[in-house]
């Protein structure tokens, strides 16, 4: 049941991560870009995190892919369609990326510690009341640093956008 | 279940994909969707390692990703605006001032 469903999820996610590489038209790269976010939220829901599943859908599709197709609509992206890859010279960084995943595949299935089947049975009680007691107690300052590199961001944002006048 | 491994081989095949678009595309945008898909398999990894080792640091550091995330993309889209009201192009070949 659990397997099926991720099968599925994840052959999803991976059709939909390709289309976002090699699709002609960054429209089609966004909306690609926002169905592989849904499969990864569904196999957050796999994985019993279902606050992460709502903020993933809530911050990706909500805010984020909304921003992007803003920008693809605010710039003309007519001319950047001619040419998806960088012309020539492609080859070392194939290889590149073709040793990077046989490695780390070869790392997973070579050390023993990722074959745990069975994940150790949870703590029981409310997941999302002992998330957020650990977030708000143990995480206070990472939080805090956190939401002042968002205002930082926000304003650094505005300003970087904003026509040149004064 | 569904085996620990399955995930981590999931989110590898994500993150290969996603570093390829980095590495061989052409168009700016894509580029940061591109990096959008590296930081989500990242994700993929943290949340997995925290459930199937019931640790809460996982999902925690998960949410951190995602708030850093937001971020980069507010900037990187500001600097991409600024970028197209300048030199007017989106290709990544073309903004190369710093290379010397």
């Amino acid at each position: 049941m659990g397997q099926g469903f991720f099968l599925l999820f994840a052959a999803g996610a991976v059709i939909t991560a390709l289309t976002v590489v090699l699709a002609r038209n960054p429209v089609h790269s966004a909306l690609a870009l926002m169905a592989c976010f849904l499969q990864i939220s569904a196999i957050f829901v796999l994985l019993e995190a279902p606050l992460l599943a709502v903020v993933q859908i809530f911050v990706y599709v909500g805010a984020i892919m909304v921003l992007f197709l803003f920008v693809i609509m605010m710039i003309d992206v007519r001319e950047a369609m001619l040419q998806r890859f960088l012309p020539g010279r492609n080859l070392p960084a194939l290889v590149l990326l073709l040793l990077l995943g046989v490695e780390m595949l070869a790392l997973v299935f070579w050390s023993g510690r990722f074959s745990a089947a069975e994940p150790i049975a949870p703590r029981g009680g409310d997941q999302v009341r002992q998330l957020s007691t650990t977030l708000f107690a143990d995480y206070l300052l990472p939080f805090e640093v956190a939401s002042i590199i968002l205002l930082a961001a926000l304003v650094g944002a505005i300003v970087l956008a904003r026509k040149e006048s004064g | 279940m569904v085996p620990l491994w399955w995930y981590i081989s999931l989110a590898v095949v994500l993150f290969v994909i996603g570093a390829a678009g980095v590495l061989l595309r052409r168009n700016i945008l894509v580029v940061l969707m591109s990096l959008e898909l590296l930081l989500n398999s990242v994700n993929i990894n943290f949340i997995a390692f925290g459930r199937y080792y019931d640790d809460f640091r996982g999902q925690i550091f998960a949410i951190f990703v995602i708030a850093i995330t937001a971020a980069e993309v507010a900037v990187a889209l500001g600097i991409l605006v600024a970028l197209v009201r300048n030199k007017s192009t989106l290709k990544i070949d073309d903004v190369t001032t710093m290379k010397g």
